[in-house]
């Protein structure tokens, strides 16, 4: 092990954190965005390293100052947050790399250094969420992220953006208190805050009854902040009014990282603790879960509005991953984490699709880009790539999670032939949305009066093609996604019998 | 008597559900605001009253001095950090409503929705 690489983790948050002040410094605006990039760049290559590190085997923790751990903050990377890790700085990259044309076309050009110091500072702390082992820290890290993202969302160009990132304030503020209530309750019973230690202690606590209340509020906290349904009304309109590139960033990965740890503490603190918790848990989510798949499907199909469909489309698939979550097996925890990774690929190459046709068209609804194919036959061709990742059509990345979701259902008896149907039905409705839109962008006509001819920028249209080569690659070469989920599963996992 | 003695739960409880009515029932966004606040201080005296321990003083080490019961320093310092992480909060969510005042002209939410309706 050589000298520097255990201090990857802190280096993982304090790289955009440290450059998000600098970057408000830089007048000439092409100079914020490279910077920003860079940053995220950087990020993304220590994520690599990480994600490389843990194949190895190897085990990173992270004294903060050198306190010994559970007095001090631990740092600590294992395959499930090396994996979030990946979705979180990748998305990043890509919406940044991809972005500067669509942020140039939203935000004022005197704002821009500070969008960008935003940008970083969720970057820096959706990263830190995943990276930390102590609970008051991830809190600290989820309203660092939170925060900068209300302003993200509220740099919008449509006036509709700022009651929308009311709504997600409020409603993520909430989540976050109840999540802070929880972690009370649980110092209070085991006066710790690092996670493995809480997990020991729990052991010695003789009453019970006040960490139950504390699992219910970190369980609905970060439902909150995942979306779950029916807690995913903030969802729709935050995603659809924010400026294109936030969307991409957002969509493909803040939701990813509340449900991480909502998984990590049901499964790593609460189950070994609590009798019963995986069947409670169980019965709570996997409901939810089925009506999140259905009517987010449902109401994705009704929709005009691109964004609001693909943003309709997210629940549904937050509802896939709780859905193998509920299942608490092997299998199904393996084709939760899987398909965070494989939904992030396929909804940030459409969020980048969709960008790709706002900077062309009139507007995103369904009448705009009427024909839009005719001009821009590469954005749309990369859309119908994702699109189908999105569907599940066998050799892109969707299809693999999908697979692997169906086989865990079909495990669980009749009850599995239940979800299996809904998972079909829901993919059937995936169809029907998305052929929607391609419908629309092929064989409608132009509306009057427009007449784009141009492709979209060829920054964006690259890493556009970029995410949605990814999906197919994603699709064939399995093997790095399954090896981590399968580890992450086995990790959550390890203390059921 | 039980219930008396754990008075400082029974003002968490209720803080908490006055600021939670406020941020559901109110549709002035201002309102819904400081229902919010009011929300998050109810959890500072949740952390804030847990540290005390019955008979212990402040975690000052001396010398010389020992067998001395302290109350417990890290509540407090928790709860510093997220004093300010409600107060950037509020500021956040206070310029959105003053974004949405110049917007709509409106702070009402059932006079937005009509807006954006139309």
């Amino acid at each position: 092990m050589t000298g520097w690489s255990h201090h990857l983790p802190a280096l993982q948050v304090i790289v955009p954190m440290l450059v998000a002040p600098l970057v408000t410094l830089l007048r000439p605006r092409g100079l914020a965005w490279a910077a920003a990039t860079m940053a995220s760049l950087l990020a993304f290559a220590i994520a690599i390293a990480l994600t490389l590190g843990v194949l190895d085997g190897q085990k990173f923790s992270y004294l903060m100052g050198a306190w010994p751990a559970p007095y001090g903050i631990e740092l600590g990377v294992d395959a499930f947050s090396a994996l979030t890790l990946l979705i979180v700085t990748g998305a990043s990259t890509l919406a940044l790399l991809a972005g500067r044309h669509s942020v140039d076309t939203e935000i004022e050009p005197d704002r821009q250094p500070l969008f960008y110091a935003a940008w970083l500072l969720v970057l820096a702390g959706l990263v830190g969420i995943p990276v930390s082992a102590d609970a008051f820290n991830i809190f600290v890290f989820m309203e660092i992220s939170s925060l900068a993202s209300y302003v993200l969302i509220a740099g919008g160009p449509n006036r509709r953006a700022l009651p929308a990132v009311f709504k997600y304030l409020i409603m993520g503020t909430i989540g976050a208190t109840f999540y802070l209530i929880g972690v009370g309750l649980i110092y209070l019973m085991t006066g710790t805050l690092n996670l493995a230690d809480m997990e020991l202690r729990i052991h010695e606590v003789a009453d019970l009854k006040p960490i139950l209340v504390a699992a219910a509020f970190i369980t609905i906290g970060l439902a909150l902040k995942a979306a779950m349904f029916p807690l995913h009304a903030w969802l729709p309109n935050a995603y659809t009014y924010a400026p294109n590139a936030v969307t991409v960033f957002l969509a493909a990965c803040a939701t990813k990282v509340a449900l991480y740890l909502l998984l990590r503490f049901d499964f790593f603190v609460f189950q070994p603790n609590l009798v019963g918790h995986d069947v409670q848990f169980a019965y709570f989510l996997m409901p939810l879960a089925v009506l999140a798949i259905l009517i987010g499907s449902g109401v994705a199909l009704f929709e005009r509005n691109l964004k609001r469909l693909l943003a309709y489309s997210s629940i549904a698939q937050i509802g896939y991953i709780l859905l193998g979550a509920s299942l608490v097996s092997l299998a199904g925890l393996t084709a939760s984490v899987l398909h965070m990774f494989n939904h992030a690929l396929a909804k940030g190459a459409l969020f980048l699709a969709v960008a790709a046709l706002a900077t062309r068209c009139s507007g995103i609804r369904l009448e705009n880009i009427s024909g839009a194919a005719r001009s821009m036959p590469w954005t749309m061709g990369a859309f119908v790539v994702a699109g189908l990742s999105l569907i599940g059509v066998p050799g892109t990345a969707g299809f693999v999670s999908k697979w692997y979701l169906i086989s865990a259902a079909l495990g669980e008896g009749l009850l599995g032939g239940v979800l299996v149907a809904v998972i079909v039905i829901s993919s059937l409705m995936a169809v029907v949305y998305v052929w929607r839109v391609v419908e629309a962008a092929y064989f409608g006509e132009a509306p009057a009066g427009f007449a784009s001819t141009r492709e979209a920028p060829p920054a964006l249209l690259a890493v556009t093609w970029a995410a949605a080569l990814a999906n197919v690659y994603f699709g064939l070469a399995t093997s790095l996604p399954v090896t981590l989920s399968t580890s992450a599963a086995e990790q959550l996992l390890r203390h059921l019998p | 008597m039980e219930l008396l003695g754990l008075y400082h739960y029974w003002v968490f409880a209720v803080l908490l559900m006055i600021g939670f009515y406020a941020v559901i029932a109110k549709p002035n966004l201002f309102k819904k605001l400081i229902g919010l606040s009011i929300f998050q201080s109810a959890v500072f005296l949740l952390y804030i009253t847990m540290d005390k321990v019955e008979g212990g003083t402040a975690p000052i080490l001396q010398d010389g001095v020992s067998d001395v019961l302290y109350s417990n320093p890290l509540p407090q310092v928790l709860i510093l950090t997220a004093i300010v992480v409600g107060i950037a909060t509020a500021a956040l969510g206070l310029g959105i409503v003053v974004r949405i005042k110049e917007e709509y002209g409106s702070i009402e939410e059932d006079e937005i929705q009509e807006i954006d309706r139309q």
